[in-house]
């Protein structure tokens, strides 16, 4: 796999100042800074809580900051099963979340709708909203979410930042 | 006091309207002949008999059967201890009674589920609305003729049910097969 080296390193001027792009810049600024809305619907709940505490640390990766607001979080960590019911509520609030936004589905149910092949369960919440990372498992272990966010993490540095930045969103009015 | 001395007593005062009481297993129950009248019965209960807690309300589908509904009241005394059931039936074309929320406040969410997952209404309830499933979604899917699975339904801008993909399930488990193989679950229709 090729790697990517987003910032340049001068020997000339040691230290103090690094060259970069503006995008890789203001990416890595985001990756490291995804605040999670945590979206605690069943058992998956309690591994997310896992990877938020001492042992697992999801601070290592900057995304400690649990923010029960959609107004302030960036990623949706959708931990649980989905009810019928509780979709409604998912997608009011994922409706809600700022821009730039990602979903991460935690667990089978959240994936699929795990064994809860049943009349009350939406059978995956990508049904509703759409999701950037998938974890397996019943429910995943905390470094399996660990996992998931680090591949999120690479996914928000490719992103081309800047064109979508020019772009009018539906948001946005046309001028 | 026990609980077949409290269900003559009910039986003493309403007369024909209360069955025999029939005991199995330590439980006591009686079936009230006219579901119209279950809120009197279990004021009575409450108010005389000390039947101060309650327990549960659920719902059988007797499908095929004429009155297709049978509810069931578990009435406990948290002064004497007794536990008391009461059995009523309702049929499918009537699928109506009145409310016990006014003797138990607690009958509230009780009789919600009821009419969430069965389609009975209770009358005179102060707030009957769906409970686990979405306003709006139009099955009742604990009747004995609705699938497992579900089936699709779409309320435009509101919500949408999808069938469950079952492939072939639901998957039993038997226990006391001879071995694994028999034991685990399988796609098994009722009838094998």
């Amino acid at each position: 796999m090729k790697t990517v080296t987003e910032f340049g390193y001068d020997s000339r001027i040691e230290g103090d100042v690094v060259y970069t792009r503006l995008d890789a810049a203001l990416n890595w600024f985001r990756k490291n800074s995804l605040w999670p809305m945590p979206m605690g619907l069943a058992c998956c709940a309690i591994e997310l809580m896992a990877a938020g505490a001492s042992r697992f640390d999801i601070a290592r990766f900057g995304a400690e900051v649990m923010r029960f607001s959609p107004r302030q979080s960036d990623v949706m960590i959708v931990a649980g099963t989905v009810t019928y019911k509780m979709a409604l509520v998912v997608k009011r609030l994922y409706e809600q979340m700022a821009e730039p936004k990602w979903v991460i589905a935690m667990g089978a149910c959240a994936s699929t709708g795990g064994m809860y092949r049943s009349y009350a369960v939406l059978q995956g919440v990508d049904k509703i909203i759409p999701v950037d990372v998938y974890v397996a498992g019943c429910p995943p272990r905390p470094e399996a979410l660990l996992d998931a966010l680090m591949k999120l993490q690479q996914k928000v540095q490719r992103e081309p930042l800047l064109a979508t930045l020019k772009r009018p969103g539906p948001a946005l009015p046309k001028t | 006091m026990n609980a077949l001395d409290l269900a003559k007593q009910l039986q003493a005062r309403f007369g024909n309207l209360i069955s025999e009481p029939t005991e199995f297993r330590g439980e006591v129950t009686v079936t009230v002949a006219d579901a119209e009248r279950i809120a009197e019965v279990c004021d009575a209960a409450k108010r005389d008999l000390g039947f101060d807690f309650l327990l549960d309300i659920t719902s059988i589908d007797n499908y095929g059967d004429d009155p297709r509904w049978t509810l069931v009241y578990h009435l406990y005394g948290l002064g004497h201890r007794c536990h008391l059931r009461l059995k009523t039936h309702v049929s499918e074309e009537k699928s109506e009674l009145p409310t016990v929320t006014g003797v138990w406040r607690t009958a509230d969410w009780h009789e919600r589920e009821i009419y969430d997952m069965m389609g009975i209404r209770f009358r005179g309830h102060p707030d009957l609305r769906r409970i686990l499933m979405w306003e709006g979604y139009p099955y009742f899917p604990l009747r004995k003729d609705f699938p497992l699975a579900g089936k699709p339904s779409e309320v435009p801008e509101v919500a949408f049910t999808e069938a469950a993909p079952l492939e072939g399930g639901p998957f039993v488990t038997l226990p006391g097969g001879r071995d694994a193989i028999e034991r685990e679950p399988r796609v098994r229709t009722p009838e094998t």
